[in-house]
C-alpha cells in the first residue's frame, strides 16, 4: 500500500486522490476488483432489463412496453449480459487470481491493463446512450443480423458499432495479457501441466478472444461501410449476401459461446476438489478437453445457420461436428463427478454454486444437443426452446461459475468470511428461481412460441405466467446477492490464509486480504506440489 | 528470458488479433468462390452461358423438371413486377423461354437491376441462362410497361433429388443501389 502511494502523484483533495488511485492503478488486484463491479452494476443493468421483458410477457398481449421498445430492451439485454456482465466479470477473476495462483507480482502489462479496463466504462455508456436517441435504441437481437441491422437499423446503430469496437479492444488487449503473464511469469517449477485449472481454461479461452474478437470487429466495420460508404457486402442489391453476415458473425458467435463458459469450467475444477478433499481427477485429460472444445468451436457455426438453406452435406457436417463437442464436455463432467465420488465432501455456498454448475450445465448441454440435430432444429429454431437453451448454459453456467468463485475468493479479496447462512439462502433460492424462470421455456418453446416477439397467443400463457414469476424472485435473489458481497466487504469473521480446508493452489499462501502486492519474490514449486 | 523475447510474445498476439481482422475481411472473396463452385447461396451466374456450356448439357435425359417463377419488387421499388407463366415443366437439356412482365407504378423514368436467386441453391450451377433481364440494367419511362425474356437450359447433368426448383428475381431501384445511405432509405 505504502509502495503504490508513492507512485500516484500527490492530491490534496482526498476525492481527487480517490479518483486518481482508481484511474491510474496498474495493479492487478485493484483492476481486478474494478472489472469485477463494472460488470456486477452491468448485470443490474441487463437484469432490469430481463424485467421489463419477463413483465410484458407475464400475460398475452402487450401490456407495459410497446414491440418497438419490447425490442430494444431485448437487444440491449442480450448485449450487454454478454459483453458487459459475463466477460468482465471473468477478466475480474482472471486479474486477481491469475498472478496469484502462478507465483507472480502482477499482470506482464500493466498499463495496457489499465487501458483496458478503462476502455470498458465507454463502451457501455455508448451503448446505453442509445436508449435515448432519436430513433430508439439498436432493436434487431443480439446477433445483429443484416440487414436489419444495415439496411433497417435506426441511426443509433453508429454507436453501438462504435461501442462493439471498444469492447473488442478491451477483451483483445485483456486476453493478450493474460496470454503473455502465463507464458512470462509463472514462478520458477511451475511448469504448464503443474498450472491450476481455471488458469489453464483462461489461457484457451484468451487464445479464443484473440481469435475470434477481431472478427466481430471485422463484420460490425463491414456493417458501417455498407451503411455509409457504399459497400454491399451484404446487401444483394449490390451483388452481397446477407447470408455472408451469419457466417461471419457465427465464426465469431460460437468460439464466443465457449469464451463464456470455459472459465467457468476452470472454476468448477477449483471449486469440487477443494471440498471434496481430494485432488482433480484427471487433471491431464482435463486440459486436453478444454482445448477439443476450444478446437472444435471454430467448426461448428453452421449449426445455428440450418434453416438458411445450406446444402445437405454442410447439414451433415455441422450437426457431427457439434455432437462431437458432447465427447469432450462429457470427459470434463465425468472428472467432476468422480472428483466428488468418494470424497469427504461438504457443502459450503461455493461447493454448492459449483455442483449446481455442473448439473444444470449439463440441461443445457442435452439441450443443446437436441438443437443439434438437423431435422429437430428445423422445428426449434427461433423458438422459445432456444432461449431455454442458452439462458441454462449461461445462468447457472457462466453466471453460477461466477458466483461460485466470488463465495470461494471473497474471504481471500477481502479478508472476512460471507454469512454461510445467507449464502446458502442465496443459493438455493436462485436455484429455485433459475429452474422456474427458464424450465417452462422449453414446454413453451417446443410447443411452438417464438422468440423475440413480445405477444404471444394463449395457450402459452400459464408457462410465461410461471417464468416470469420465477425472474422476479431471481432478479431479487440477486439483489440479496449484493447485500452479501458488501456485508463480507464491511464486517464478518476473520478469513485464514487457507480460507477452506481442503484448498491447495498458490493463492492460498498468501494472507488474506490478499497485500496489494504478493509474490515480489516468486514462490519455488517443487516436484511434489501440483495444481 | 531476456525482455526482447518477453516482447516478441505480445507482439506476435498482436499481430495474431491484426491477421484475424484481415480473416474476417477474407472470408468475403472465400465465401464467393466456395459458393461459386458449390452453388451455397443459390446464385446464378451473371453472364450468360457459353455455346459449349449450352452442348455440353446438351445430353438427352428422359426425366421433368418443374421450374417455378417468382418475383418481387424491393421495398422503395415502385414497379408491378411478375412472371408471365407460374411454372413450367421442362425437360433438362432442352432450351425453354419464359417473360416476366413490369410496370412502372411512378411518373418518373425508373431504372432497376434485377437479381436472381435459387432454390434450392445446388440447382443454381444447372440453371444455364443464355439470355435473361437481369444480366443489365432494365429502364422504365414513366408509367411504362414491358415484357422482360430468359432463355435458358436446365443441365441434363441436375442432380436426380432435385425435382423441383425455384427462380426467383428481386428487381432493385439502381439509384438505392448506387447510394447506399441510410437516410435515404428513411426518407
Amino acid at each position: 500500500m505504502v509502495a503504490h502511494a508513492e507512485t500516484i502523484p500527490k492530491r490534496h483533495h482526498p476525492l481527487l486522490a480517490f479518483a486518481a488511485r482508481w484511474l491510474f492503478t496498474t495493479n492487478h488486484k485493484e483492476i481486478g476488483t474494478l472489472y469485477l463491479w463494472l460488470s456486477f452494476l452491468l448485470f443490474f443493468i441487463a437484469g432490469g432489463m430481463a424485467m421489463v421483458i419477463r413483465l410484458e410477457l407475464f400475460q398475452p398481449g402487450i401490456q407495459f412496453a410497446q414491440p418497438e421498445f419490447y425490442n430494444q430492451v431485448l437487444t440491449l439485454h442480450g448485449l450487454i449480459m454478454v459483453f458487459g456482465a459475463v466477460m468482465p466479470a471473468f477478466v475480474g477473476l482472471a486479474n486477481w487470481m491469475i498472478p496469484l495462483m502462478i507465483g507472480a507480482p502482477d499482470m506482464a502489462l500493466p498499463r495496457m491493463n489499465n487501458f483496458s479496463f478503462w476502455i470498458l466504462p465507454f463502451a457501455f455508456a455508448l451503448l446505453l446512450s442509445s436508449l435515448f436517441m432519436e430513433g430508439g435504441a439498436p432493436n434487431f437481437g443480439w446477433t445483429f443480423y443484416a440487414p436489419l441491422s444495415t439496411t433497417y437499423g435506426p441511426p443509433s446503430t453508429d454507436f453501438f458499432i462504435l461501442g462493439v469496437h471498444l469492447m473488442g479492444i478491451s477483451s483483445i488487449m485483456g486476453a493478450i495479457n493474460i496470454i503473455v503473464t502465463i507464458v512470462n511469469l509463472r514462478a520458477p517449477g511451475m511448469t504448464f501441466m503443474k498450472m491450476p485449472l481455471f488458469v489453464w481454461t483462461w489461457f484457451i479461452t484468451a487464445f479464443l478472444l484473440i481469435m475470434v474478437m477481431p472478427v466481430l470487429a471485422g463484420v460490425v466495420t463491414m456493417m458501417l461501410t455498407d451503411r455509409h460508404f457504399g459497400t454491399s457486402f451484404f446487401q444483394a442489391a449490390g451483388g452481397g449476401d446477407p447470408v455472408l453476415f451469419q457466417h461471419i458473425f457465427w465464426f465469431f458467435g460460437h468460439p464466443e459461446v465457449y469464451i463464456m463458459i470455459l472459465p467457468g469450467f476452470g472454476i468448477a475444477s477449483q471449486i469440487i476438489p477443494t471440498f471434496s478433499r481430494k485432488k482433480l481427477f484427471g487433471y491431464d485429460s482435463m486440459v486436453y478437453a478444454t482445448a477439443a472444445i476450444a478446437f472444435l468451436s471454430f467448426i461448428v457455426w453452421g449449426h445455428h445457420m440450418f434453416t438458411t438453406g445450406m446444402p445437405f452435406v454442410a447439414e451433415m457436417f455441422f450437426m457431427i461436428a457439434t455432437m462431437l463437442i458432447a465427447v469432450p464436455t462429457g470427459v470434463k463432467v465425468f472428472n467432476w463427478v468422480a472428483t466428488m465420488w468418494r470424497g469427504s465432501i461438504t457443502f459450503e455456498t461455493p461447493m454448492l454454486f459449483a455442483i449446481g454448475f455442473v448439473m444444470m450445465f449439463t440441461i443445457g448441454g442435452f439441450s443443446g444437443l437436441m438443437l443439434a440435430l438437423v431435422p429437430a432444429d428445423f422445428q426449434y429454431h427461433d423458438t422459445f426452446f432456444v432461449v431455454a437453451h442458452f439462458h441454462y448454459v449461461l445462468y447457472p453456467g457462466a453466471i453460477f461459475g461466477t458466483m461460485a468463485a466470488v463465495y470461494y475468493w471473497l474471504p481471500k479479496w477481502c479478508g472476512h468470511m460471507y454469512d454461510e447462512r445467507l449464502g446458502k439462502i442465496h443459493f438455493w433460492s436462485a436455484t429455485i428461481a433459475v429452474n422456474m424462470t427458464f424450465f417452462p421455456m422449453h414446454f413453451s418453446g417446443l410447443a411452438g412460441m417464438p422468440r423475440r416477439i413480445p405477444d404471444y397467443s394463449l395457450q402459452f400463457a400459464d408457462f410465461n405466467m410461471v417464468s416470469s414469476i420465477g425472474a422476479g424472485v431471481l432478479g431479487l435473489t440477486q439483489v440479496f446477492f449484493l447485500y452479501i458481497v458488501i456485508k463480507t466487504i464491511r464486517a464478518g469473521a476473520r478469513a485464514k490464509a487457507r480460507v477452506w480446508e481442503g484448498a491447495e493452489g498458490l493463492e492460498w499462501e498468501v494472507p488474506s486480504p490478499a497485500p496489494l502486492h504478493t509474490w515480489n519474490t516468486p514462490p519455488v514449486i517443487t516436484e511434489g506440489q501440483a495444481h | 528470458m531476456n525482455l526482447r523475447v518477453r516482447n516478441r510474445h505480445t507482439f506476435l498476439l498482436i499481430a495474431l488479433a491484426v491477421g484475424m481482422f484481415g480473416f474476417a475481411f477474407a472470408l468475403v472473396p472465400l465465401y464467393n468462390v466456395f459458393c461459386e463452385i458449390t452453388g451455397l447461396n443459390g446464385k446464378t451466374s451473371a453472364q450468360a452461358a457459353l455455346v459449349d456450356e449450352i452442348e455440353a448439357s446438351k445430353a438427352p435425359v428422359d426425366r421433368k423438371v418443374t421450374i417455378e417463377f417468382l418475383a418481387q419488387a424491393a421495398r422503395g421499388m415502385p414497379w408491378e413486377f411478375h412472371p408471365t407463366e407460374g411454372k413450367l415443366v421442362v425437360q433438362p437439356g432442352e432450351m425453354h423461354a419464359t417473360t416476366f412482365y413490369v410496370r412502372n407504378l411512378s411518373p418518373h423514368a425508373v431504372t432497376g437491376q434485377a437479381v436472381p436467386s435459387v432454390s434450392p441453391g445446388q440447382a443454381a450451377r444447372y440453371l444455364k441462362k443464355l439470355e435473361c433481364f437481369c444480366f443489365e440494367q432494365q429502364e422504365l419511362p414513366a408509367r411504362g410497361e414491358m415484357e422482360m425474356g430468359v432463355t435458358f437450359v436446365i443441365d441434363s447433368k441436375l442432380p436426380p433429388d432435385i425435382r423441383e426448383l425455384t427462380l426467383s428475381y428481386t428487381m432493385f431501384r439502381v439509384e438505392d443501389v448506387e447510394h447506399e445511405h441510410f437516410t435515404s432509405r428513411n426518407e
